[in-house]
């Protein structure tokens, strides 16, 4: 963690949160012992919006998630769920409201096909015995209308590549119907293709009317995606940010909490770097030149 | 809204999400030799084999009394073998089996000779005493958190210790010959009823076949071919066909042979088609996922190792039924690693999730296969200990190596 002391904290900077917003948070609070991973943190997504959630680790975006999924209770704080208060505790309280969330890790059954992943815990059946064609229709439905494709639904999930088996976990999520969909990290350890068909994904999540809260440590992706950017730093909010508005300079400062610091000094190097053209003049980098 | 800076490129025109409408076999088998599933073909191709190899060192192997003992012989282990799956496909182990088999045949004789109960009750409860044995060490295992190796090791002992203590004093208590449970595999179907029931099951896979095939062209879904549905049927007809017309041209279809069958054909319906089993299944491949997925995982661990005891129980009557008699020896000795080799070498993965209950039946003809033959070139049980032994290790190996496949081509 790169570190300025009294760094400036900048609320509401470039766009106030959204009026009749699906769900929004405020003063969100939780401690571990004597940590606190957020303090009067709030956060705010609309119907049809890519919300950006993004900070350095350790900034709270993960305590965050757990707070709106119902993993991990928030300690204090308001959260409106279509401008009514409402209370979340367990993952069930979430998902009865209509938000699902998809962990970095997935969670699904390697040894199981597309459309058993799809339906896992939510079994279709008749009786005791399950329904097979209906999950494989409404199964082939829902990956059709996002346009994912994979081989066949009835392939085992390993075999799947890491956007495919990404998209499956979205897939997934949507099957309850959700309003808002929280993804974390969903681009992580995945490649260039595979990290553009997830994006081509959460796109069609937001035209399909979804609130949508996109954690990232990519700052290339959320550029690519979000409407508004939400930065948490130290457990605070940093600012906010209508993308089309914001450079990115200015989310990384708002992440670093600096306008000086390791990161933007490492882009004025390679940028003099580049300028340069000059391959002699990288062994110099040791020597940065400030342009900030 | 939707402002998004950099220039995204227009969604792509919508593709169906399944490449091809009609899944050809051969494409089938070539993808799954690649991805590493290999299904059941292994194990069919080392059946083959065996049978080749013993009916040329001794033309007795494949005449209709041999296999027709055969079949009789792996009802028992085979049996017990089927609950060994459910436990391996949990990714776990049950080591207790040999020696609840035992409990199972020793209180069956106990309540049966020694206080008079009828038979067909004495069943019923011996039934249930193996599954409130199993209930037990499925709680220690899934709720204190034991690992269900060392839990089932216990029971191996603490079960066998049970065993003796019921025999006490005799120490072997016979049971009526013309008993309901002694006739269990002293039964043999009438040439027509075996007949019968062969014809029902291809008629019932047939019209499975075909209505599902139908529903899924109303639903608008892929549907195998038709050669790939007839050659199916086909097949198991054949297969069906030529074991009811060898064993009804010696003494007629074994009982036995139907109870152990039918026990494999019921728990992989309940493995493929019911919520249940599918539950299995993901605990098997995710617990986490599982759990995420509001599955009641420590209930489902706990009612496996329930009906793995349960089949052992019924394993150890059927034992109890072949030789007349509990002993102290019912469920002893290789009992155990035979019927979870047979599990094993049946293609049932040791990693959990993946496996068949037919895992049961192919490895149970497998080491039957392999003691018959031996007994007929009248080889030391030295040698087929070895034998096993080699089989085993090579089930083993193809699964790992079929698991590193796995890994290679997308993720295990």
């Amino acid at each position: 963690m790169s570190e300025q002391a009294g760094g400036t904290t900048r609320q509401g900077d470039g766009g106030p949160s959204p009026d009749g917003a699906v769900l929004s948070l405020a003063g969100i609070s939780k401690r571990f012992g004597a940590v606190h991973a957020l303090s009067d943190a709030s956060l705010a997504v609309k119907a049809g919006e890519v919300v950006a959630l993004v900070g350095d680790n350790g900034a709270g975006k993960s305590t965050m998630i757990k707070a709106i999924a119902g993993v991990n209770p928030a300690d204090d704080g308001e959260i409106l769920w279509e401008g009514r208060p409402v209370t979340i505790t367990k993952p069930h309280d979430a998902a009865t409201l209509g938000i699902a969330t998809v962990y970095q890790d997935l969670a699904l059954c390697d040894n199981l096909d597309v459309v058993a992943n799809l339906f896992l815990g939510n079994e279709v059946a008749n009786g005791i015995v399950l329904d097979e064609i209906s999950m494989e229709r409404r199964a082939t439905e829902l990956l059709d209308t996002l346009s994912v494709k994979i081989p066949s639904v009835r392939t085992p999930v390993a075999s799947l590549s890491g956007g495919q088996r990404q998209s499956v976990a979205i897939a997934r999520s949507l099957l309850g119907e959700p309003k808002v969909v929280l993804l974390d990290e969903p681009t992580a350890a995945l490649g260039v293709a595979q990290t553009a068909q997830v994006l081509d994904l959460i796109e069609r999540l937001r035209d399909r009317g979804l609130g949508v809260v996109l954690i990232s440590h990519n700052l290339a992706d959320v550029r690519a995606v979000a409407d508004r950017v939400a930065v948490l730093r130290l457990g605070r909010n940093a600012g906010e940010f209508v993308m089309a508005e914001t450079s990115q300079e200015q989310i990384v400062e708002a992440i670093t909490g600096a306008s000086e610091s390791v990161v933007t000094r490492r882009q004025a190097r390679v940028e003099a770097a580049e300028a340069a053209r000059d391959v002699g003049q990288k062994r110099q980098a040791s020597d940065p030149q400030e342009q900030s | 809204m939707s402002t998004t800076t950099t220039s995204t490129p227009p969604p792509p025109p919508v593709e169906p999400a399944t490449a091809e409408k009609r899944s050809s076999p051969f494409g089938v088998v070539a993808e799954r030799l690649r991805s590493g599933e290999l299904g059941p073909w292994p194990v069919i191709i080392g059946l083959i084999i065996i049978w080749i190899v013993f009916q040329s060192l001794n033309d007795r192997f494949l005449t209709a009394q041999n296999l027709s003992n055969m079949a009789v012989q792996i009802a028992a282990a085979g049996t017990i073998s089927v609950g060994v799956v459910l436990v391996l496909l949990l990714g776990e182990i049950d080591l207790s089996v040999g020696s609840v088999a035992g409990v199972g045949a020793a209180a069956l004789a106990v309540l049966s000779v020694r206080h008079g109960v009828g038979e067909v009750p004495a069943v019923i409860i011996v039934l249930i005493l193996g599954a409130l044995i199993g209930t037990l060490q499925g709680f220690i295992f899934a709720k204190v958190g034991v690992p269900a190796f060392v839990v089932t090791l216990a029971g191996n002992l603490g079960w066998l210790g049970l065993q003796l203590y019921l025999l006490f004093p005799q120490g072997t208590i016979n049971i009526p010959y013309d008993g309901f449970v002694a006739k269990l595999t002293h039964t043999n179907l009438s040439r027509i009823a075996g007949w019968v029931v062969g014809a029902l099951i291809v008629v019932a896979y047939a019209a499975a076949a075909v209505v599902d095939g139908r529903r899924r062209a109303r639903a608008g879904l892929p549907t195998p071919s038709m050669t790939a549905t007839l050659v199916r049927i086909i097949g198991l007809a054949v297969v069906i066909g030529a074991t009811v017309a060898v064993l009804n041209s010696w003494q007629g279809v074994p009982l036995a042979l139907v109870i152990f069958v039918g026990l494999v054909v019921v728990m992989d319906l309940v493995l493929r088609r019911t919520r249940y089993g599918r539950q299995i299944f993901a605990v098997g491949g995710n617990v986490e996922a599982a759990r995420r997925a509001g599955m009641n995982v420590a209930a489902i661990r706990i009612s496996v190792f329930a009906l793995a005891s349960t089949f052992a129980a019924f394993g150890g009557i059927l034992f109890a039924s072949r030789s007349f008699a509990a002993s102290q020896a019912t469920g002893g000795g290789d009992t155990l690693l035979i019927a979870i080799a047979a599990a094993v070498i049946g293609g049932v993965s040791l990693f959990g999730g993946r496996g068949s209950a037919y895992g049961a039946l192919l490895g149970s003809l497998v080491l039957g296969s392999i003691a018959s033959g031996m007994f007929l070139l009248q080889l030391e049980s030295s040698v087929r200990y070895m034998i096993t032994a080699a089989v085993l290790l090579a089930a083993v190996i193809l699964d790992s190596l079929s698991r590193r496949g796995r890994a290679a081509h997308g993720r295990a």
